[in-house]
């Protein structure tokens, strides 16, 4: 025990800021399972894999085209560009071939499905690109910052202004605009949605399109991030941004984007002092119990997530 | 249970004890890796079984189920190993095993049984992975669980002297560990499903189909939803926790490895592919799930051979991808599970004709 508690308050602005970045990809993560749930109460267990997607596509992108002699940020862009594409096409197909022909069958089915198509997915990533990890190539110049004690790269500024960007659109998409307010009306009873001329297939492809484009972006993030991929990092980076749909209440906008930056700045927070307060008896690598040790307890509390309205049971 | 002893049961009776008997010898031919596979099979009919209980009866959505087999697993390795130096027998570990798995339950259910669907199912699996990262990190300061080296030598089950690793000859046939693990497997197969089947009709098990239907008006007839809800998770967790006790037996060896979200998820797919709620169902899909990947695994190779003349293919991830298509395609077409219990088709019979009308 040699550190003392001073130098671990000095480290406090690194780790706030650590958690941020990770909160952001949460939270961008998050926003597709959210949408979703909230259209038509279904588990998308496959959106991990779709983040996983847009990583491989955008690395193998990059990389052919700057082999081919283009300067390596307008690759990173084409990369950006085509991960997106090819990720709305997957989030479309998805729905379109295994949960449409599924709606109105037991509740438990189309999460069945869910988890074959993750399965899928991952294995067909694996068969394509291999089992080794891939490093992902510098998009941008490693450049660093420093403000009030913490070091920060480019990268991560990035990352946190895209999301914020990102998200703050979805916003206004959901909130000004037509398609939006077909969005909430079909999240708030399909049946009568439709009778209002809400053409409901329409708007649950739209979701799994829009979720998916945000879910190819978190994955270009992660992958600039950490610099490596593998066709595993899906499962359970879905698996933390579905923990923080849910702690921000599932179906809520707002409640996905609170949570998954929630969510990023306790398990960095949590992984960096878990040992000094509990002296070492536990060390950081317990950083995973965090998320949803954090669930757990919210939901004792707010048994509908942070910002999760009140519904009845609807089962 | 009236026409239990007529005639036509008795026979029915007979011709199933037989073939259960000589099943393992069929099995066998192919290899005795088959007879180990046809164990798992029946362990994941334990399991299956279990999970039916809180997903099928009492619909609850649980995604950490293997905590349970884990904590018993875990038990049975504690207890009958040189990690700690104890040897404790086996009518001594299995009710602790289950106990605990059953107090665990309790623990996670108590707090928790009053979130909705897909609410309970997030924690669940919270708790799963917690259990798992535990058992991963429980090696320092005191080394508990020997973290990811797991533990191993783990005593088998023995009754007395008679220990089912060894070799022992019964009326002139010789049987190795496993054909003696089948018939223990089996025995307790046996009991686990008249278990559940008289379960199934019982008051509880009544209370708890109430309440998969609709909580409210459960209720509202006088059942206590809260301690029927936790009786289920408690019910539930006790088989994982006896699964899990033989699992460690039967292997010798436990590490975190083996309770990892995936396993939860296969066992959730058993119950839901089979057709949840329905005994004999469950059990279809239990083995069913077991086998497919496993022939698979010796058909994949050979068939791109065939095919192409090589391996083109990684086969552990065909095998997978095959896996992962044929639940979706089983969902597809049968969404209510391969075997559904007859009121379960009936309703969905009504419901789909009240939609075309």
């Amino acid at each position: 025990m040699d550190i003392s508690l001073h130098q671990l308050l000095q480290q406090f602005p690194q780790q706030v800021v650590n958690g941020l970045v990770q909160g952001s990809i949460y939270a961008l993560v998050a926003l597709g399972y959210t949408m979703v749930y909230g259209i038509m109460g279904l588990i998308n267990f496959a959106h991990g894999e779709v983040v996983m997607i847009g990583t491989l596509v955008a690395i193998t992108v990059t990389g052919l085209l700057a082999a081919a002699g283009m300067p390596v940020g307008i690759a990173g862009l084409c990369g950006l560009v085509i991960s997106i594409l090819s990720c709305m096409a997957i989030g479309w197909s998805l729905e379109r071939v295994a949960y449409r022909p599924l709606r109105g069958s037991p509740r438990l089915t189309p999460l069945i499905t869910a988890i074959g198509m993750s399965i899928v997915l991952q294995n067909l990533a694996m068969i394509l690109w291999g089992r080794n990890y891939m490093t992902f190539p510098p998009l941008l110049p490693k450049v660093n910052f420093e403000f009030a004690g913490a070091y920060f790269t480019l990268v991560q500024v990035v990352i946190v202004l895209l999301s914020a960007l990102m998200m703050s659109g979805l916003v206004l998409l959901v909130y000004r605009t037509k398609l939006g307010m077909a969005m909430r009306a079909t999240a708030q009873n399909p049946e009568v949605a439709s009778l209002m001329g809400v053409n409901i297939n329409r708007v649950i492809s739209a979701a799994f399109v829009i979720g998916s484009a945000l879910a190819a972006v978190a994955g270009v993030m992660v992958g600039s991030y950490y610099e490596v991929a593998h066709y595993q990092m899906g499962f359970v980076l879905g698996l933390k941004a579905f923990t923080a749909a849910v702690l921000g209440g599932i179906g809520n906008l707002v409640g996905a984007m609170v949570g998954g930056i929630l969510l990023g700045l306790i398990e960095a927070l949590g992984a960096g002092y878990i040992g000094y307060f509990t002296g070492d008896f536990l060390g950081s690598h317990y950083q995973d119990i965090f998320a949803f040790a954090v669930l757990i307890v919210v939901l004792m509390f707010k048994p509908s997530g942070l910002f999760g309205e009140k519904t009845g049971d609807r089962a | 249970m009236k026409n239990l002893l007529s005639p036509r049961s008795t026979l029915g009776i007979v011709l199933i004890a037989a073939a259960l008997i000589a099943l393992p010898f069929v099995v066998g031919m192919a290899g005795q890796a088959w007879v180990r596979i046809l164990n798992f099979a029946i362990l994941y009919i334990f399991l299956a079984l279990g999970l039916n209980i809180v997903v099928g009866f009492a619909g609850l959505l649980d995604l950490g189920y293997i905590a349970f087999y884990a904590v018993g697993a875990y038990t049975w390795a504690l207890l009958a190993s040189p990690h700690f130096g104890l040897h404790w027998p086996i009518w001594a570990i299995l009710p602790v095993g289950a106990l605990l798995a059953c107090f665990f339950g309790v623990l996670l259910g108590s707090p928790t049984l009053k979130l909705r669907g897909d609410y309970l199912a997030i924690v669940t699996l919270g708790f799963g992975e917690i259990v798992r990262i535990f058992m991963n990190n429980l090696n320092a300061p005191i080394n508990i669980t020997n973290g990811p080296q797991g533990i191993t030598l783990i005593d088998p089950v023995k009754f007395g002297d008679f220990s089912f690793a060894t070799r022992s000859e019964f009326f002139g046939v010789t049987l190795t560990g496993p054909y003696k693990y089948y018939y223990l497997l089996v025995a307790l197969a046996i009991l686990i499903v008249i278990v559940n089947l008289r379960l199934q009709d019982s008051r509880i098990g009544r209370a708890w189909q109430a309440i998969r239907e609709d909580e409210i008006a459960a209720k509202a007839v006088g059942i206590n939803t809260r301690n029927v809800k936790l009786l289920a998770f408690a019910m539930g967790a006790s088989f994982g926790g006896i699964a899990g006790g033989i699992f460690a037996a039967m292997q010798g060896f436990v590490s975190p490895e083996s309770f990892s979200l995936i396993e939860s998820i296969m066992v959730l797919a058993m119950v839901v592919l089979g057709g949840m709620g329905h005994i004999p169902g469950v059990i279809l899909g239990a083995i069913l799930l077991t086998f497919l990947p496993e022939m698979a695994r010796y058909a994949v190779t050979p068939a791109q051979v065939a095919l192409f003349g090589k391996v083109l293919i990684d086969p552990e991830s065909l095998r997978m991808l095959l896996f992962g298509l044929a639940l979706v395609l089983v969902m597809r077409f049968k969404p209510s599970g391969l075997w559904p219990s007859p009121e379960r088709s009936r309703e969905l019979a009504e419901k789909t004709a009240g939609v075309a009308k």
